[in-house]
């Protein structure tokens, strides 16, 4: 657990191993970081925005849950997105495969069905000749 | 900088400044929430020039180090995720102190 958090914080505990690739593997394990945190950065925006710009909605506290659903959802995704990061550098010196992760199908599996659930609450009211 | 046919550390950097766009418009996003909900509006206005100031210094450290040792972008990594985490934080903060 402490060596893991140390692997973490510091980047030299990944090159103990195995031998350094090719330095274009790393640019590329390195962008796919980065297109992670945008990730994570576009879904914290997004529940920064939900908190300011979205009227009171008849339910209460929605609007407050939308926006903290998504905070929580982009700071798991920031914090996964070093983990894979090291992941995949440490597979990459080991010459293994890259780690495979459930994690891309449960965030879009999540976000379908939180999109789902507001797409239905849209369309209650009107229906109910609200 | 060494050339290779892909561009790779050409690349890598652009994707570095893309990102330091994204956290531009956060910061902004951030400090506009505290000042809506009128609550701990200096200490998040702070908060987020600081981080975005951290971002750009990051951003320009690894700039810097692409030249020398292009595989070993060191501590950039953790220190832009924490950043990235520390936004949600501070997103959470203002929801939680506006709560009558």
């Amino acid at each position: 657990m402490l060596h893991r958090l140390r692997q973490w914080f510091d980047p030299e505990t990944v090159r103990e191993v195995g031998t350094t690739p090719d330095y274009r593997f790393s640019l590329a394990n390195e962008r796919t970081f980065l297109a992670w945190i945008r990730t994570a950065l576009a879904l914290i925006a997004g529940g920064l925005a939900a908190g300011q710009f979205l009227p009171p909605l008849p339910a209460r506290y929605a609007r407050e849950g939308i926006a903290v659903v998504l905070l929580l959802l982009g700071a798991v995704v920031a914090v996964r997105a070093v983990s894979h990061y090291n992941r995949s550098e440490r597979a990459m010196r080991l010459n293994e495969d890259l780690p495979a992760s459930p994690f891309p199908a449960l965030l879009a599996t999540l976000i379908g069905l939180g999109t789902l659930i507001l797409i239905v609450t849209l369309l209650v009211p009107l229906g109910s000749g609200g | 900088m060494s050339r290779d046919p892909g561009l790779q550390p050409e690349r890598t950097v652009l994707a570095w400044r893309r990102t330091a766009l994204t956290v531009t418009v956060i910061a902004v996003l951030a400090a506009r929430l505290a000042l809506v909900l009128d609550t701990v509006r200096i200490v998040v206005i702070v908060l987020s020039v600081a981080g975005w100031l951290a971002v750009v210094a990051t951003v320009h450290r690894r700039t810097a180090t692409m030249a020398r040792t292009p595989a070993e972008p060191g501590r950039v990594v953790p220190a832009l995720a924490l950043v990235t985490l520390g936004y949600a934080v501070i997103g959470l903060l203002v929801l939680a102190t506006s709560f009558p």
